[in-house]
């Protein structure tokens, strides 16, 4: 790893209150990321993934262990980690193009550049030409793409992604992961990606982090190497593949792991 | 050719859908069909009106006939009674309902978003919620007299409480994750309060208010049947000491009028601010 990492995460707990007694969510997390990096978080559902990732985005506290975001602890949520949720958070009453503004003259940009950027951001995800749509007139795959023009405007170092892709259908999946990564490779941003979705995980990343279950924490660290940019057909080569089945055996192993407990 | 009419056939028989029985629970009916319906049933309410009066059914005294009715409201009207009665009972609706409404936005904002207050309101709000309003009126009397504050008075309590519990719902229905998102711009709880759950939770404000404005017609009658020198209710009471059955059953067709016209508006009005809640 690099000598400093954007992002390390060390002896992070978490616990929710279940009643009387707390339930240990995250037990033990340590991770680096580096600058420009891409990774993605799996696991099987509940192993606390959309939890880790939101303690990073300082959207919910911790007990124990140490966050750092260029070497300075965070806490609390703020405009260095931009965050698209699963669920569509394009404020209803707003336009797309003025979605964006929002983020923007909240995060005290200049008035004046305001509609500039926004308009280059809309751009950038290609819809231009639904500045002036409501997002009740727009469909997932769009509003997920405004939400992603809407968290890169500001400009924040890292993104942090809760499967924003996992309501879509496979065809505006593969366009959206595209789009993405191009993004990302002009950005130069870091990004931390969760999703249910394999394949994806392994398209997307530089290195996958596959959590275990009960209680959350890191199994394993897969890396992959395959050059970049990445072509689109690459899903289906060989060494893929074989990249694919290995991050879903380390998946089912902890499944099966907790079924025969 | 054949091919021609190989495609027309199927389409033909495409295009006529069976039609479902119009009493089965999954006909549709259009726009007009329902204003038709509506209107009928209206008509066979007013032709059932004649007939019992027509038919010496009901004395004149206890059920004047609709055209008796009409006369005598168009008197009213022309004298001028009509008028400063509706103005009366509007103005204290306004004023009533307008302070009430406000307190409880303001109200509900506190125990939405801070669960102290929630603690120290809501229980109360809840255990005063459930006394009758009616019982309050005789109170409101000796507190106030019997003049537009004590009108206010009851229709404030009659609105004000349920109001904010339904408005601290609507807050409370806001999504987690729109206030997650405005924490990650760095935006201040007040901030996201104002700029954030207020406007998203507008809407089913709006609905609550056209609600709550339903119930405050039904306070203010109340209010000027059992003490005042004007208004609606009042007018109510004097048809009843006179026993002008005609007056009477006049005004309270006023009233509805009345009710379902701001209930029309407010849904009209909510149409046009939350235009972008609709499809295309
Ligand atoms: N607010 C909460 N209170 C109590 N328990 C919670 C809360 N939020 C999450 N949990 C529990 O924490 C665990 C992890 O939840 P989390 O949503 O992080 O899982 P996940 O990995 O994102 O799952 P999925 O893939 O289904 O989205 C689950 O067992 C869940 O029941
Ligand atoms: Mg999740």
């Amino acid at each position: 790893m690099q000598a400093h990492p954007k992002l390390k995460i060390s002896h992070l707990q978490k616990s929710f209150a279940n009643g009387r007694s707390p339930v240990k969510v995250l037990d033990d997390i340590n991770l680096e990321v580096g600058d420009n990096e891409f990774v993605s978080l799996v696991g099987a559902s509940g192993c606390g993934k959309s939890t880790l990732l939101s303690i990073i985005a300082g959207l919910q506290d911790h007990e124990q262990g140490e966050m750092l975001v260029d070497g300075s602890p965070i806490n609390g949520p703020g405009r260095d980690r931009g965050v698209v949720f699963q669920s569509y958070t394009l404020l209803p009453w707003l336009t797309a193009l003025q979605n964006v503004e929002f983020a923007l003259r909240e995060t005290g940009h200049e008035a004046k550049d305001i509609t500039e950027v926004a308009r280059r951001h809309l751009d950038l995800v290609k819809l231009s030409r639904f500045a002036d749509s409501f997002p009740s007139q727009l469909s997932g795959g769009m509003k997920q793409r405004v939400a992603i023009a809407r968290a890169l405007s500001y400009r924040p170092k890292m993104l942090l992604m809760d499967e924003p892709f996992g309501a879509l259908d496979a065809l505006t999946r593969g366009q959206m992961q595209e789009l993405l990564m191009q993004i990302w490779q002009e950005h130069r941003l870091t990004v931390i990606f969760v999703t249910h979705d394999v394949e994806e995980a392994v398209y997307l990343s530089d290195r996958i982090f596959v959590m275990g279950l009960n209680p959350g924490r890191i199994k394993e660290c897969i890396e992959v190497s395959s050059a970049r940019p990445r072509p689109t057909g690459i899903q289906h080569d060989r060494e893929t593949l074989e990249l694919q089945a290995r991050v879903l055996k380390s998946i089912r192993e902890e499944t099966r792991r907790v079924e025969f407990d | 050719m054949t091919l021609q009419t190989d495609t027309a056939v199927p389409k033909q028989t495409m295009q006529r859908p069976r039609r479902k029985p119009l009493l089965s629970m999954a006909a549709e009916i259009s726009g007009a069909a329902y204003l038709l319906i509506a209107i009928c049933a209206f008509l066979l309410f007013i032709a059932g009106w004649f007939l019992a009066t027509g038919l010496g059914v009901a004395k004149p005294i206890f059920l004047p006939s609709p055209l008796g009715v009409i006369a005598k409201l168009g008197k009213l009207a022309a004298d001028g009674t009509l008028a400063s009665d509706v103005g009366n009972s509007v103005y204290r609706i306004m004023v009533g309902f307008l302070i009430a409404s406000i307190m409880a936005l303001a109200t509900a904002i506190l125990i939405g978003a801070y669960r102290f207050w929630e603690a120290a309101i809501e229980p109360f709000l809840d255990f005063v919620r459930y006394m009758p309003v009616v019982a309050f009126v005789p109170l409101t009397i000796l507190w106030s007299g019997t003049g537009d504050i004590q009108k206010f008075l009851i229709i404030w309590i009659g609105t004000y409480f349920q109001q904010a519990l339904m408005f601290k719902d609507n807050i409370k229905r806001v999504p987690a994750d729109f206030i997650g998102f405005g924490r990650t711009l760095g935006m201040s709880d007040l901030r996201v309060l104002m700029r954030i759950v207020l406007p998203s939770a507008m809407p089913q404000i709006w609905d609550t208010l056209r609600i709550s404005l339903g119930w405050a017609w039904t306070w203010v009658t109340l209010a000027e049947l059992v003490a005042a020198n004007s208004g609606l209710g009042y007018r109510i009471t004097v048809a009843q000491r006179y026993l002008q059955t005609d007056m009477a059953i006049g005004y309270i067709l006023v009233l509805g009028v009345l009710g379902l016209a701001t209930d029309q508006i407010m849904r009209l009005l909510g149409r046009h601010f939350f235009k972008y809640e609709r499809k295309s």
